[in-house]
């Protein structure tokens, strides 16, 4: 695995900072994607915060976008959140869904 | 088409269809994994759902997102409501609410 690139730093920065993460992870899965090696394009967070409790997912994911806003409107154009409470992060084990493959969409801009 | 114009085009869908699916691709051809698994789940419900595919109009795939300010596509309404992307729905479809939602659309037959 290679160092995370500034995207996923940066994202990983704002999200610690502001969520108070029990559980925090940024992965980078642009290279599942039909984009130039090295791109910062797509990305997967997985996040266990007590700043979730008792918010529905749309509520969750929204939160996210907004601390996110400057990348979502820039360089990163994929963003699949999995935004849960502490409590449901230990109960699942901190097993999360993967990301299904690419169809080749973004090829197509 | 006009920003007006394409917001008006939106809602018309979604009125027009009780169950709407903004994705890349269409039903038969996902260009997206991740709207690949939203008409996936949809299908298993056996419920009639219609499709926009953003690929085809940049003027809707960026309409949309400023529609439900939510950034990314896909994008699932049911009754007007907007439920969500392909996390959401997905552990919505985990968790029976996705069944619940979509219970006063299937046909009673």
């Amino acid at each position: 695995m290679s160092e995370p690139g500034p995207v996923a730093q940066a994202i990983t920065r704002k999200l610690a900072e502001a969520l108070n993460p029990a559980a925090l992870e940024v992965i980078n899965e642009s290279h599942m994607h039909s984009v130039a090696p090295g791109s910062e394009t797509h990305f997967k967070v997985v996040i266990a915060s007590e700043a979730f409790a008792g918010k529905s997912p749309v509520a969750r994911h929204r939160q996210v976008h907004a601390l996110l806003k400057d990348e979502l409107a820039g360089p990163v154009h994929a963003l699949s959140i999995v935004a849960w409470t502490p409590d449901i992060w230990r109960q699942r084990r901190g097993a999360f869904p993967p990301s299904p493959k690419c169809l080749g969409g973004s090829k197509a801009g | 088409m006009a920003a007006d114009d394409t917001q008006k085009f939106i809602a018309q869908l979604i009125r027009d269809n009780r169950v709407m699916l903004f994705m890349k691709g269409n039903r038969l051809f996902p260009q997206c994994g991740f709207s690949s698994v939203v008409v996936d789940i949809l299908k298993s419900h056996k419920i009639p759902f219609g499709t926009f595919n953003v690929l085809q109009d940049m003027a809707v795939r960026e309409g949309i997102k400023q529609y439900s300010e939510w950034p990314t596509i896909p994008q699932l309404y049911v009754d007007g409501e907007f439920i969500g992307g392909c996390d959401i729905v997905r552990e919505m479809e985990q968790t029976g609410e996705l069944a619940e939602k979509l219970a006063p659309v299937r046909p009673s037959s």
